[in-house]
């Protein structure tokens, strides 16, 4: 089977945190585990001013929803993204939806 | 892992409180098996939000099946605040609440009960329902001074243009982005609007539409004092001193007027008393608004020219702004920056916000609660309405008690006595009120005290006699009309013996007076309420939302509806305003003995209204700022939310606290005027070095809920230094919830 990935177009991340609680909900993830875990990066730029970036990033515990997917459906992380931010798809795939999309970035978690 | 198996049921319905708090909107799919909720996902096919979902409603399930979730009713069987309870049943507790107030009310009037609501929920729909079933005039939204969130703003709009505006992103469309009328703002200037902690739902508009505009071209012009992620993307960001927006919005009408920059042809047709506001606005030049906002000049003079010369813009405004302190007359600001550059109900501007198909169960205007209640009734309440003699504001708009007098008149008796508390979505020791020892001082006094609730809180434990469990949007039956689309929400999951909010009050105000209520059942009162749709609540709950045709006759679509008539009662061109035009000089302030034109007064506590305080206390505490992961004071105690945000915290720049000898993670105290409250320090570039942010609503569930530690608000609750009594002159607005002067320094040696 070809391999799978999720993309994540970081320009638009807003840090809502959707991603981490809709994979709990999935997969019932207690309290400090989880397949995606949102980190913040705050960099002060030569005019002083700060650029915010939030990127989710899949864990060890991520396995792409397997099952969801087998369904047809998307991972809960990229349906639920409410910047609409997350993509999951073959790598040819991804690496193509990457051309329109600069400060992307994509995962092959498995 | 959750497989959609035979026996798993599928429902679909709107998400609107209780559960993830907020204002409603979203369409979510609720999986069920045996009658238990097995998760709750996006409805992809619901025009809203495409399957969007905040963190809130994806953890639903934690909210539901919490074991510290109340499901039964209870009554006190020791001393306030001692923390013991008795199971009861239901009919003992509204056997209980029925004999109680019909007491009071036999005794001292129904006016001497007072209804108060939070926010969230559809609480105002149902309070409403019940106080007026009962006969009291004051519905209130208890302890939050100048009912400073959203009806400041609804009162300046509809007093200036009739109605209300929210940014266009074609959501009155089933289209939506695709609808062929609808283009992208090519500017969102986003006032005093956190997209983080607004991220979902509000109203008529979603926090991440604003990403959606973006990616399809819209910039950005970002008013907040906080560095924020939408201001770290903006074209121009002003970084205002707190509680100077009016000051801001006058220099960039000065900015827009004197270089003919407005829209002259709309000015001519659409507006009245252009001249006047140009007069006015001379007091306002860049520079002196600069020394007053902290704001460069040359960064507003930006900003006022790229928001007018470019077409169409959209403006989205959030709450900060009715914590000014003149709050109506800022927002007043506000609307005649979108009147004059004529974005108003245009595409991709601000489009003019009805209910759907004119249906109300929660009214936000005058005219929704006379379509509710008839003008007689609502006149005679008003009579004795706590307030309305001292506020026309107050009086003519909403009907509301006013917060600030409400506390006062249970402290004094006085022009009557006020001897019961109904207390439902609300809780005031733990977030809504400003100064919150003196509303316990005042509600544990009074005879008799009910709050309806999810979870135990500091209110319930402190002053509550009977306490009511409330269920979440899963388990009522409602209906979803303070914004688009028209939603149904329908009870399919029953956990303990929790009832909604709505039959709850629907019970007792049956009890109370069985005149007020004709229906057999909450099913019964919504398909009345829906009439104007043609919907009956089973045929909404079918579909399960609806939006309202272009030119339907409730004017509940857009575009240009004042160039057809469709706003208007008498069916004329214009606006509905006594001018028919937006009233940039406003006549409905003028009658009210207000000021009809906007300015700027300092907040009460500043660094030039008060600079000797300023000089003891040298930071501006923000407050108030939302967490996408909590609603107000909810949702403490779910773990997968409090895991995002688990400590109670007040955030520094990182050279302020070097200076005060802070680490990052320690213990500090905000000290004010009033008193000084707990914090653990979060170092963080993106607050200015003069101000520091406390989060609001914090207390501990995990701790004891007895007096006095009431799960920890006396050391927490960052409103302990924030006053009440400080109303804007119109009455609404005016919380100093941005603009209290602190000092921070470590608890530790």
């Amino acid at each position: 089977m070809e391999r799978k990935g999720l993309m994540i177009h970081y320009e638009y991340c807003t840090g809502c945190h959707s991603c981490e609680v809709a994979c709990k909900q999935e997969h019932n993830y207690p309290v400090g585990r989880g397949g995606i875990h949102l980190n913040e990066i705050i960099v002060e730029l030569p005019d002083k001013t700060l650029r915010i970036d939030y990127l989710p990033f899949p864990t060890q515990h991520c396995n792409l929803c397997a099952s969801r997917t087998m369904r047809g459906e998307q991972p809960a992380c990229v349906k639920h993204c409410q910047a609409a931010i997350m993509f999951y798809g073959s790598l040819a795939e991804l690496a193509k939806l990457m051309e329109q999309r600069p400060r992307s970035v994509l995962f092959v978690p498995r | 892992m959750l497989e959609n198996t035979q026996d798993t049921r599928v429902v679909k319905m709107g998400a609107w409180s209780a559960g993830p708090g907020c204002h409603g909107g979203c369409g979510v799919k609720v999986f069920l098996k045996d009658g238990k909720l097995l998760k709750v996902e996006g409805d992809e096919d619901h025009p809203y939000f495409q399957g969007r979902l905040c963190p809130r409603v994806l953890a639903l399930t934690q909210y539901i099946y919490h074991p510290d979730r109340l499901t039964y009713p209870l009554k006190r069987v020791g001393q306030r605040g001692e923390g013991k309870w008795q199971r009861i049943s239901w009919d003992e507790a509204f056997d209980t609440c029925e004999q109680r107030m019909r007491e009071i009310r036999d005794k001292h009037g129904a006016e001497s009960m007072v209804f108060g609501q939070g926010t969230g929920r559809d609480a105002g729909g149902y309070i409403i329902f019940l106080a007026y079933a009962y006969g009291s005039p004051n519905w209130t939204l208890f302890g939050l001074s100048g009912i400073s969130c959203f009806t400041p703003r609804l009162a300046a709009m509809h007093s200036v243009m009739g109605d209300i505006t929210f940014p266009d992103a074609a959501q009155f469309s089933p289209q939506r982005y695709e609808d062929p009328e609808w283009v992208a703002p090519k500017v969102l200037l986003s006032w005093a609007r956190n997209l983080q902690g607004s991220q979902c739902t509000d109203h008529y508009f979603s926090g991440h539409w604003a990403v959606d505009m973006m990616k399809r071209g819209t910039k950005l012009i970002v008013v907040d004092p906080v560095c924020s992620w939408e201001a770290s993307r903006a074209e121009v960001w002003l970084q205002i001193r707190p509680g100077t927006d009016g000051a801001l919005a006058l220099a960039m009408l000065n900015v827009i007027i004197n270089e003919n920059l407005y829209d002259k042809d709309f000015v001519d047709k659409w507006t009245h008393g252009f001249d006047k506001l140009k007069d006015r606005v001379q007091e306002y030049p860049p520079e002196k608004a600069a020394d007053i906002t902290w704001v460069p000049a040359e960064k507003i003079v930006r900003a006022a020219r790229l928001y007018a010369t470019s077409k169409p813009a959209a403006m989205r405004f959030g709450q900060p702004l009715d914590s000014n302190a003149e709050a109506t007359s800022t927002i007043q600001a506000l609307n005649c920056l979108w009147a004059i550059t004529g974005n108003i109900d245009v595409p991709g501007g601000n489009v003019i916000c009805r209910p759907p198909f004119g249906v109300t169960v929660y009214p936000y205007s005058t005219e929704e609660v006379i379509q509710l209640y008839g003008e007689e009734f609502v006149a005679n309440l008003t009579a004795k309405r706590i307030g309305a003699d001292r506020y026309p504001l107050v009086k003519n708009f909403r009907a509301w008690a006013l917060s600030d007098l409400v506390l006062e008149q249970m402290e004094t008796g006085k022009p009557y006595p006020i001897k019961g508390l109904w207390c439902q979505t609300n809780n005031f020791m733990g977030n809504t009120a400003q100064d919150p020892r003196r509303h316990y001082e005042a509600v544990r006094k009074l005879e008799f005290n009910v709050v309806v609730d999810t979870f135990m809180t500091p209110t319930a434990q402190a002053v509550a006699d009977i306490v009511l469990p409330a269920g979440t949007f899963p388990e009522k039956d409602s209906v979803f009309t303070t914004g688009v689309p028209l939603n149904a929400i329908q009870k399919v999951i029953t956990v303990g013996e929790c009832k909604s909010d709505w039959e709850i009050n629907f019970e007792m105000a049956k009890r109370l007076n069985p005149d007020a209520v004709p229906w057999k059942n909450v099913r019964e009162l919504f398909t009345h309420r829906l009439k104007p749709s043609g919907f009956t609540f089973e045929e909404l709950c079918e579909r399960p939302w609806a939006l309202a045709p272009k030119n339907h006759p409730s004017g509940s679509a857009p575009y240009r509806r004042h160039e057809k008539g469709q706003l208007r009662p008498d069916g004329k061109p214009g606006f509905r305003t006594p001018t028919g035009k937006i009233e940039l000089y406003c006549t409905t302030y003028e009658k009210y003995g207000l000021d009809p034109l906007p300015y700027h007064r300092e907040p009460f506590e500043s660094p030039t209204s008060t600079p000797d305080i300023w000089k003891e206390y040298p930071l501006i505490l923000i407050t108030g700022r939302r967490h996408g992961a909590f609603f107000h004071s909810e949702h403490r105690q779910i773990p997968w939310l409090r895991e995002i945000a688990p400590d109670p915290t007040v955030e520094l720049h990182p050279d302020t606290a070097k200076s005060l000898g802070i680490i990052d993670g320690e213990w500090v105290w905000i000290e004010g005027v009033r008193g000084k409250v707990k914090r653990k320090a979060k170092l963080t570039p993106i607050i200015h070095r003069q101000m520091a942010h406390a989060l609001h609503g914090w207390w501990l569930p995990e701790t004891d809920g007895t007096a006095p530690n009431f799960y920890g608000i006396w050391d927490l609750n960052v409103n302990q230094l924030i006053p009440m009594g400080q109303q804007s002159t119109s009455g609404f607005g005016g919380a100093p919830t941005k603009t209290t002067l602190c000092k921070i320094y470590r608890v530790g040696p």
